[in-house]
């Protein structure tokens, strides 16, 4: 019993580094992000209002026993919110001292000190204080502006306040793009999926046998997903470019076409009399292209492990090969492909940096990822952007829990 | 009857296809050799080969079941004319076409002149022949992008805009024009600082990932005690969390703790989203390790610590060698936080800098093309020295993409 004890402690104690980053960084801002989404959050709202102070010196020549002028200039940094119990020092010149200052000041010790209750939203008054100057007055030393006045003040935080609202998602759920978007994103990461999977069997397939080379070939085939994304997807925006691309003047040359065909820019084309999402077309075909390689990794290793001996088995029986591919090597690979499948569906419903770097959400490729930069950086309300990074959420967490009942305990092969 | 119609498609419908990639793969190799022209005409390819295919078939059925190597020389030659017809081309271009048809038609003749001509080997050729064809076709459109994209980077920006159908690599510049947009991405656009910065981040996310993944994975796989189950299968859970639902509030908190713009928020944010999967290969492969060793040695009177810095670790070095690399890709490829997060220019890392100072219409194209081979190299570099490994911990950890 001691033992096991021991045995525990030392397990947490092993594991507290990862589970308190993981919770700092992973969880804590989940949690972070359903709370924004309950606020109306702007990003100019990530500075907390305080005030500002400036002084200038409105009289010259002084001679001792002069009046001087110094106006003090007080201003509400935020233009909506007001803050409270305002402090302001500011230490002044040991020559002067004061004759007529505002209300809420007071001098001490060459130290002036103002409270002020309240400042309202917007507030800006320059205030003209009063000193005069003291016989041992030296112009040559005298210089208002060697210390800078401080303030410091209450103000309500709207990060840390307990105020919420369903504005946010009221707001987004109006709007007739956040429906266009969802299904954008049901759209782009089905296909995208299909097409990945797809592309991995077949290439799984090629690589089935030994041969020579076969190596070489494995390690080509991963090259678009090791890569980075950003290289990968500027470079296809530079083949697809309607006017400086390599893909549209090759075609042009060949008189395939006879004008230049926008492939990261056109939202529909008309196709046997429906709309065809010609753009997400595209974007599907990259993604498909960047991530088959996951998909054939995987399936590679499965198809490794298929039984020889139901193939020779049927190769008696007088099985064509199409027939035995789907027969045999498609019913021993639905396990892995079931997988695979919720996998990068999960993932491509995730996705932001492809999508946004190919074509920036335009086009009829915008999903909900994309809208969630847009609303906060665009339209900079990281309240909203909050609230449909929590519709994401939500709707993964529904695909998590599905993968989490259907698909099999381990993952490894 | 039927059988000869179903025979006809076959050869009829892989003609159109191979003669569709060997136009296409001979005019790249064509453009990327010599001159900038197409030598192909795809307009009539399916006429062609539908002749082809007309006198494939009908002297395979009439004059003999072995197609002869006079008819291959004879029907290549033949269709190299039909397509080149009314192009204007050199003679190597023209030997590389005549070689690309004779090739081609060997191929054919392997694939479909079995002594006993019955659907299945006509089938099993067909396949066959459309393997060979698809591995040509993944390796081409794999490669070709990559290949523009460095070609595209060494050429001038006249040329660029002149013809940007040439592929070819211009070895007639001087090595100063030949490196002239690595030399400008570098000197005028602080490329090098971004590089620095790259590497710093990559490398402080595979040290502080390996530094908290290495105990918790021990724990998770050795150790008993309350909650273990529970942990090891969130660890994924917390894996498929999107990253978009985590920039937003940590976007916000950073601001207010004042260390969003800076290489060290990358450096919490990088290892925290890479220690879920790092714990999770190497517990797997730790549980691999046979415990006898390690009960031995505490037998013995070694320490728990004594046993992981001695036993395990020297054991799994491959694990986690795999593991850094992975994780060092992560963190050189990732560009959504540091797109976030970052706003000065000295401490953009290769992908913000390259989206920020590149990814401009006013920027020449072949600057930005040498930037995302200079993203680029490393990575298929390291890729390919260990190769065995990564696809290793690709496979084991069910990797995120």
């Amino acid at each position: 019993m001691f033992n096991l004890n021991k045995e525990a402690k030392l397990a947490y104690t092993m594991l507290i580094p990862t589970i308190s980053i993981v919770f700092l960084i992973i969880l804590f801002p989940i949690f972070g992000n359903f709370w924004l989404s309950f606020k109306e959050v702007k990003l100019g709202d990530l500075r907390a209002p305080q005030p500002i102070i400036k002084e200038k010196l409105k009289t010259k020549d002084i001679e001792p026993g002069d009046d001087i002028l110094i106006e003090y200039r007080f201003k509400n940094s935020s233009q909506k919110k007001p803050i409270f119990n305002i402090e302001i020092n500011d230490k002044i010149s040991e020559f002067i001292s004061p004759v007529e200052i505002a209300e809420g000041c007071s001098v001490n010790n060459n130290l002036l000190s103002c409270y002020f209750e309240e400042w309202k939203p917007k507030y800006n008054e320059k205030i003209i204080f009063k000193f005069k100057a003291n016989d041992n007055f030296e112009i040559n030393n005298f210089n208002p502006k060697e210390s800078k006045p401080r303030g410091a003040a209450d103000a309500d935080n709207i990060l840390t306040n307990l105020k919420f609202s369903l504005k946010n998602f009221q707001k987004i759920l109006q709007k007739n793009e956040t429906i266009e978007n969802i299904k954008v994103t049901f759209l782009y990461s089905f296909f995208a999926t299909i097409g990945a999977l797809l592309l991995g069997i077949s290439a799984a397939l090629l690589l089935e046998k030994n041969f020579l080379g076969k190596g070489f070939f494995r390690g080509l085939f991963l090259f678009p997903f090791v890569s980075p994304v950003i290289a990968v997807a500027f470079t296809w925006v530079y083949i697809l470019d309607p006017f400086k691309g390599f893909l549209n003047n090759y075609l042009l040359n060949n008189e395939f076409i006879s004008e230049p065909i926008f492939f990261l820019g056109l939202k529909k084309v008309d196709f046997l009399g429906f709309d065809f999402p010609f753009t997400l077309f595209i974007v599907i075909l990259f993604e498909s292209w960047r991530y088959f390689p996951l998909a054939f990794l995987f399936i590679l290793a499965r198809l490794q492990a298929i039984p020889k001996d139901l193939y020779e088995a049927s190769d008696i029986d007088g099985a064509t090969r199409i027939q035995q591919f789907f027969y045999i090597t498609l019913p021993q690979l639905l396990g892995v492909i079931s997988l695979l499948f919720i996998l990068r569906f999960i993932w491509n419903f995730n996705k932001f940096e492809d999508i946004f770097l190919l074509t920036g959400g335009n086009a009829g490729t915008r999903t909900l990822t994309v809208q969630v930069y847009d609303e906060a950086f665009a339209l900079s309300n990281m309240g909203t952007a909050s609230s449909v990074a929590v519709l994401i959420f939500i709707l993964l967490a529904i695909f998590v829990f599905i993968h989490q009942k259907i698909a099999p305990k381990d993952i490894e092969e | 009857m039927t059988k000869n119609i179903y025979q006809f498609f076959f050869i009829y419908l892989y003609s159109i296809i191979t003669l569709f990639l060997l136009a296409i793969i001979g005019d790249f190799v064509s453009i990327s050799i010599f001159i900038s022209k197409n030598i192909f005409i795809y307009k009539n390819i399916f006429l062609y080969s539908l002749l082809y295919a007309i006198s494939f078939f009908a002297i395979r059925i009439i004059i003999t079941n072995r197609v002869s190597n006079i008819f291959i020389f004879v029907i290549s030659l033949a269709l190299s004319y039909f397509f080149l017809i009314n192009k204007e081309i050199n003679t190597y271009q023209l030997l590389i076409i005549i070689s690309v048809f004779i090739a081609f038609n060997l191929l054919l003749q392997k694939y479909f002149t079995t002594k006993n001509f019955s659907n299945f080997l006509f089938e099993v050729s067909f396949l066959k022949f459309l393997k060979t064809n698809s591995l040509i076709f993944f390796s081409f459109i794999i490669i070709f992008p990559f290949y523009l994209m460095f070609v595209s980077s060494l050429k001038s920006q006249m040329v660029l805009l002149q013809n940007p159908t040439d592929l070819s690599i211009p070895f007639f510049y001087s090595i100063s024009d030949f490196f002239s947009s690595y030399i400008a991405v570098i000197t005028q656009y602080n490329f090098l600082n971004f590089a620095i910065n790259s590497t710093i981040v990559s490398f402080v996310t595979v040290f502080v990932s390996l530094f908290f993944s290495i105990p918790g994975a021990y724990a998770v796989a050795r150790l008993r005690f309350a909650g273990r189950s529970k942990i090891s299968s969130s660890i994924l859970v917390i894996y498929m969390v999107p990253a978009i639902v985590l920039v937003i509030p940590l976007y916000v908190i950073f601001s207010q703790l004042g260390f969003r713009n800076s290489l060290f928020s990358l450096m919490i944010v990088y290892p925290a989203t890479t220690i879920p999967v790092a714990l999770y290969m190497l517990q797997g492969y730790f549980k691999g390790i046979p415990y006898e060793l390690e009960e031995s040695a505490l037998i013995d009177g070694c320490s728990r610590i004594g046993v992981i810095l001695r036993i395990t670790l020297p054991l799994s070095v491959p694990a986690i060698l795999s593991v850094s690399l992975y994780v060092f890709m992560i963190a050189w490829n990732e560009f959504l936080f540091a797109f976030m997060f970052l706003d000065n220019q000295e401490y953009f890392t290769i992908p913000r800098g390259l989206y920020t100072q590149l990814d401009d219409q006013e920027v020449p194209r072949q600057y930005l093309m040498a930037g995302s081979v200079m993203i680029t190299v490393p990575v298929l570099l390291l890729f390919f020295l260990f190769e065995r490994y990564l696809v290793g911990g690709l496979t084991a950890g069910s990797v995120k993409g």
